[in-house]
């Protein structure tokens, strides 16, 4: 098993979808309105290497008590500009879109975290900092140091999506058992 | 508005019995829920899938271990009542109920998940106009069920108003709800499945499904969960044999005309308790 710490270089290339990892370092959470305000205003981190992780945690009084993965495909359309600007992996649930996975392409990988994992999550994370507090606990951009997360690589940098594998076997079962098409 | 000393009680009761019960279902899973998915894992043959339910065993250890929400979606608050004959429903039973939410979200923490539906403002304290939600039924003691629900599976359910003669076509519309769905509603899923009533009744019934106990499943019940199993999403749509871990039923008879269909969907955590007030 690979693992990957922060920042970020070439070795994310040699991935493929469905390798486990473990990943440490900083990691920058974004939701929607994060990656709106980055795109009107600019990234407030070094996007370098760096890691975007699709989450919006419970924070009590600057501790992390839970802070499991979002569903990753409401940023489907705001992602190419991370990418550009350096970003080397996203963290979080469920998939992104063809036009992400075209954008990975030679440049970055998807990593899964299991959905609903919240209390794993932050036991293997320290809060260390925050951008756009007024956005809302949800919202803004924590600044987290991760501790061997546990993930598996869903978009890999070669086209490769395990999310898309399955959804096209899925489809077929769901064809043939009700006999359409 | 005027709250008479003895309701004010009632509220004040009613506001503890919510708080508790929240805690309960953010910390601590339902042991059918529980059971349910320690026997997918043990049974479950794709590799990937057996990681990401091991995963989910961990995780819901330590949450119980910490005392810390299962997930980081602390929900919405839904909430069932049952009032015994003696018990009017009065404007101070919805006011504890709000209290409660109020003081739970303080104190378990939860995330102020609440919003205005146009300007999406956050209310701050989970509250909001018919929020929470609350059912209220008649029964014989005064008890609070909660149903925290998280958004990303109840963004992947679906109604649909069938014909007459579809009732065949049931088991396709709920396997082609999880088809739509894949990965998005943190599968492995509970699916709560409400048939006939009005458009509004199915929806409501299938929220009230998910409250049923998991352990069992009767035939139709099983035919369903066999036909989303056999999609093969599996556990955070990375494929595997494990995609719904149960499927409940609950049915209200209709209108000849009509076949409303309306399918809940449930992450894996199932979050819900039940706590008796005591008066």
């Amino acid at each position: 098993m690979m693992h990957l710490a922060t920042p970020l270089g070439d070795e994310v290339l040699s991935l493929r979808a469905g390798d486990q990892v473990t990943l440490s370092g900083t990691i920058y959470t974004a939701r929607d309105e994060a990656h709106l305000r980055m795109m009107e205003e600019g990234i407030p981190f070094d996007p370098r290497g760096a890691v975007v992780y699709h989450c919006g945690p419970v924070v009590q009084e600057s501790r992390l008590v839970v802070a499991g993965p979002t569903t990753s495909a409401r940023m489907n359309a705001l992602t190419g500009f991370l990418i550009d600007a350096g970003v080397r992996a996203l963290i979080g649930k469920g998939g992104m879109g063809p036009e992400v996975v075209r954008q990975l392409r030679g440049r970055a990988v998807y990593l899964a975290l299991t959905g609903g994992c919240a209390a794993l999550a932050a036991a293997r994370m320290n809060l260390s900092g925050v951008y756009f507090e007024e956005l809302g606990m949800a919202e803004a951009v924590w600044v987290i140091e991760a501790d061997h997360l546990p993930l598996t690589v869903g978009i890999d940098a070669h086209g490769g999506d395990l999310f898309e594998t399955v959804r096209e076997k899925a489809k077929t079962q769901f064809h043939k058992r009700f006999n359409t098409r | 508005m005027m709250v008479h000393p003895a309701d004010s009680k009632l509220s004040c009761a009613l506001a503890n019995a919510t708080e508790r019960a929240l805690a309960e279902a953010e910390i601590r899973l339902p042991t059918d829920v529980l059971a349910a998915i320690r026997r997918a894992a043990a049974v479950e043959r794709n590799e990937v899938a057996r990681r990401e339910l091991g995963h989910i065993l961990e995780n819901i250890a330590l949450a119980e271990d910490l005392q810390v929400p299962i997930c980081q979606d602390t929900g919405v608050p839904v909430v069932y009542l049952t009032l015994p004959p003696d018990i009017g429903l009065s404007p101070s039973i919805f006011l504890g109920v709000r209290e409660g939410v109020r003081r739970a979200t303080a104190t378990i923490p939860l995330r102020p998940n609440v919003v205005d539906p146009v300007t999406r403002e956050n209310t701050g304290d989970n509250t909001g106009a018919e929020m929470p939600a609350v059912h209220v039924a008649p029964g014989d003691r005064l008890t609070v069920t909660v149903l925290p629900k998280g958004a990303g599976s109840e963004n992947a359910s679906r109604i649909g108003m069938l014909l007459p003669s579809q009732a065949a076509e049931i088991p396709r519309f709920v396997a082609e709800t999880m088809l739509i769905a894949g990965g998005r509603p943190c599968p492995p899923v509970f699916l709560g499945v409400g048939i006939g009533g009005t458009f509004d009744v199915a929806a409501a019934l299938a929220k009230e499904a998910l409250l049923l106990p998991v352990d069992t499943m009767d035939d139709y019940e099983q035919e369903l969960c066999d036909a989303v199993n056999a999609l093969g999403i599996g556990p955070m749509g990375l494929g595997g044999d494990t995609t719904a871990l149960a499927v409940k039923v609950k049915r209200a008879d209709c209108h000849t005309a009509s076949l409303p269909v309306a399918v809940n969907v449930q992450c894996w955590a199932c979050r819900r308790a039940t706590v008796e007030v005591k008066r």
